[in-house]
């Protein structure tokens, strides 16, 4: 395999060359399509999951804004807006706490000497690998009598479901802020204490800075996870904190609506929004270590 | 310098032996990366590590709703204990008079119900009894009313049942094994622990099913993945950086919707089926519900966590390695076998482990495109949580299942190292 065919290649060669790109190629489109098929097919004017004969001809007739009127509550069914503000105001609170607590936790492991560091971060991997229904049906037992006392329930309420996703966060949070600090210079920030700064504002003014980037990325990792997140929901949440994939999961279970289609292609535009965010990050940070061309 | 500084400890400026001064140094820098790393510490041990703790005991203890069953009935509890059901016969007078008190005191707490349910995982018909005998217990007077026996087989005869009573008597402590024995298949008769019948023997079926399929769709992912990550570690760092885009989105976008986009393309009427009858065919393919389904959808949504780690190890592989072995005589074959394929099997290591572990675990894809022979572990621990109720058993499945992770886990951080999961 290289990635040019030289002037020099055989029949075989050629042949093999081609179909290692076209069986790439497939792999590729098998990743990719059934994304980007949702997006037209939810502009459909009819209750269809499929192309209609009008689309196909691609009369205007064919198309048109229904689902995503519905979504907005046209037909009178504001359950789905409902739900988005749900997530709306759950996945912001669980990133901050992921972020906040996560990234002190980066700091002090990636620190020089730190005992059980590899037991407290396979700990602190751990609910990226613990099965979700497992995590949620302990946060259901626990949540609902923490500590055997049951004023101190949070099982059914925002509070509940924030914490929940918080900590189904921090793996993220962890793992991309240590990996941005493992370059770090530190020198930098002895030579801040050096020139008199004290510890906060060395790590708001030399250090924050610097890591920034893998704290955002870390931080929409929690962000998408909490945003994408319904077994725990389903458990630990109760209705009236129904997000929107808890809508998604419930509508597909039962009877299937098209509003589906329309939400599904709002929340790929919202993950391309994220993934670019991220690579702009990536590619800004290996600019600045000289690792990329550009 | 004169020479008498030179013997003794050596000093630091502050006149302490410098070993001492730079244990206490030592000292205060864990100290400090403890005290940042505290406050996340506590957060996980309390909102994730005590849930899953709360979840392993839920598994062993004996209880009905919030409370334990020997507090529930303690006579019956401390009556049964004398009687041995091996004999065959009913237990005695005494056991019924422990059972009339204490089915009085469970329905003016309205928790008979709740008992019978407990005791009808073991012995299914039991809840009906407790059901029907709460209320006419209530009105019996236990210095004059008995004997009991008779009063609670005219309620109805399956209170003469040994089958019944063996099970009460079997679950009476603050701890069982039955959830655990349910979970493996087996069962507690009057004649000791036995294996249920094969054909009832559903975990264990569900449980080589959910390893089956994960580990074909580890491999499908590895199969689909690896030529693309090949292809990707040798394209120059620009297309790649494109490309790659295309393995970023699906990692990116919610798990909902990529379930949701195959089951639309899948059904019926779907995308697929109406290509493939344009195409000519006439019978439409039962893509969804199924097995098939499964696979489809769980390769697709796990094919990136296969090609990222495979991806990052390929890009440290020179090609030159590749080019000196075919100069020196190897075939394409030889030269991939010999010489590429080996330097990649840490990638693949960590790959089909990531993706093997979450493939065990999946829930949400299975539920909504497995239909009925489609369903993993996962799906049966909800369903005994949400919908039977049975939550000791789904905590015992639960628990199982935990300790395959585990192990899994443990072998992922020695081959990998957890600290070098890599995301995007």
């Amino acid at each position: 395999m290289a990635s040019k065919l030289p002037p020099y290649a055989t029949t075989g060669q050629r042949i093999w060359f081609y179909s290692f790109r076209v069986l790439c190629g497939l792999v590729f489109f098998y990743l990719i399509f059934p994304i980007l098929i949702i997006i037209p097919l939810s502009f459909n004017a009819e209750n269809f999951f499929t192309f209609t004969p009008a689309m196909l001809r691609l009369d205007p007739e064919g198309y048109s804004l229904k689902h995503y009127e519905d979504f907005l509550g046209a037909n009178g069914d504001y359950s789905w807006l409902q739900a988005f503000t749900n997530s709306l105001i759950i996945a912001p609170l669980a990133t901050l706490l992921a972020v906040s607590l996560g990234t002190l936790a980066a700091i002090g492991l990636t620190q020089p000497h730190v005992p059980f560091r590899k037991q407290i971060t396979a700990l602190l991997i751990s609910p990226m690998i613990v099965p979700l229904i497992i995590t949620s049906a302990g946060m259901f037992f626990f949540y609902s009598r923490p500590f055997g006392i049951s004023e101190l329930g949070i099982q059914g309420t925002y509070a509940g479901v924030v914490l929940a996703h918080a900590a189904l966060g921090i793996p993220f949070v962890i793992i991309t802020v240590t990996a941005t600090l493992s370059s770090f210079d530190t020198s930098l920030t002895r030579a801040a204490a050096n020139m008199g700064a004290d510890p906060l504002t060395t790590f708001f003014r030399v250090q924050m800075p610097l890591i920034l980037p893998g704290v955002i990325s870390g931080g929409l990792f929690a962000f998408i996870t909490s945003f994408d997140e319904v077994v725990v929901v389903l458990l630990v949440g109760s209705a009236g904190q129904k997000t929107l994939p808890w809508q998604m999961f419930i509508g597909l279970r039962e009877q299937i609506s098209p509003t589906i289609l329309a939400v599904a292609t709002i929340l790929v535009v919202i993950s391309i929004a994220l993934l670019t965010t991220v690579e702009l990050l990536r590619r800004r940070s290996e600019r600045l270590r000289g690792m990329s061309p550009g | 310098m004169s020479d008498a500084t030179l013997e003794g400890p050596v000093l630091s400026a502050d006149g302490k032996p410098l070993k001492q001064s730079l244990n206490q140094a030592l000292r205060k820098q864990k100290i400090r990366a403890l005290v940042l790393i505290a406050p996340l510490l506590v957060f996980v041990l309390v909102t994730f590590v005590a849930p899953i703790g709360s979840m392993l005991m839920r598994s062993v203890q004996n209880t009905a709703g919030t409370d334990y069953i020997p507090d529930l009935m303690p006579n019956v509890v401390a009556a049964i204990q004398a009687w041995d059901p091996s004999t065959g016969e009913a237990p005695p007078e005494e056991v019924y008079r422990a059972m009339a008190i204490d089915m009085a005191s469970a329905f003016e707490n309205k928790t008979h119900t709740q008992l019978g349910r407990r005791f009808n995982y073991e012995a299914p018909g039991i809840s009906s009894l407790f059901r029907k005998s709460g209320r006419p217990a209530s009105g019996w007077d236990i210095e004059t009313d008995g004997p009991f026996k008779e009063k609670f087989l005219d309620i109805d005869s399956g209170w003469g049942n040994v089958e019944y009573w063996a099970a009460i008597k079997a679950n009476s402590g603050y701890y069982t094994s039955s959830y655990f024995l349910a979970a493996f298949d087996a069962q507690r008769g009057v004649d000791g622990i036995s294996m249920k019948e094969p054909d009832q023997r559903i975990y264990q079926k569900l449980m080589l099913r959910t390893l089956g399929l994960s580990l074909l769709i580890t491999f499908c992912t590895l199969a689909l993945g690896y030529p693309v990550a090949w292809l990707l570690a040798d394209l120059p760092l620009r297309t790649s950086n494109l490309l790659l885009i295309l393995v970023l989105l699906p990692f990116w976008t919610s798990l909902l919707v990529r379930t949701s986009a195959w089951k639309i393309l899948l059904q019926e009427q779907g995308v697929i089926n109406n290509f493939w009858i344009a195409l000519g065919f006439t019978e439409r393919l039962s893509l969804i519900n199924n097995q098939l389904g499964v696979i489809i959808a769980m390769t697709h949504i796990l094919l990136p966590f296969m090609i990222l780690p495979l991806y990052s190890v390929m890009k440290t592989i020179p090609p030159s390695y590749l080019r000196a072995a075919k100069s020196l005589g190897a075939s394409n074959w030889t030269a991939f076998w010999r010489v590429y394929f080996p330097q990649t099997t840490a990638g693949i290591g960590a790959g089909a482990l990531l993706v093997f572990i979450l493939a065990v675990g999946y829930f949400i894809t299975p539920e909504l495109v497995g239909g009925a022979d489609g369903t993993f572990i996962s799906n049966r621990i909800y369903f005994q949580f949400a919908v039977s109720g049975n939550w000791g058993l789904a905590a015992a499945l639960g628990t199982l299942m935990l300790v395959v992770i585990l192990i899994l886990y443990y072998v992922y951080d020695k081959l990998v190292g957890v600290d070098n999961v890599k995301l995007g």
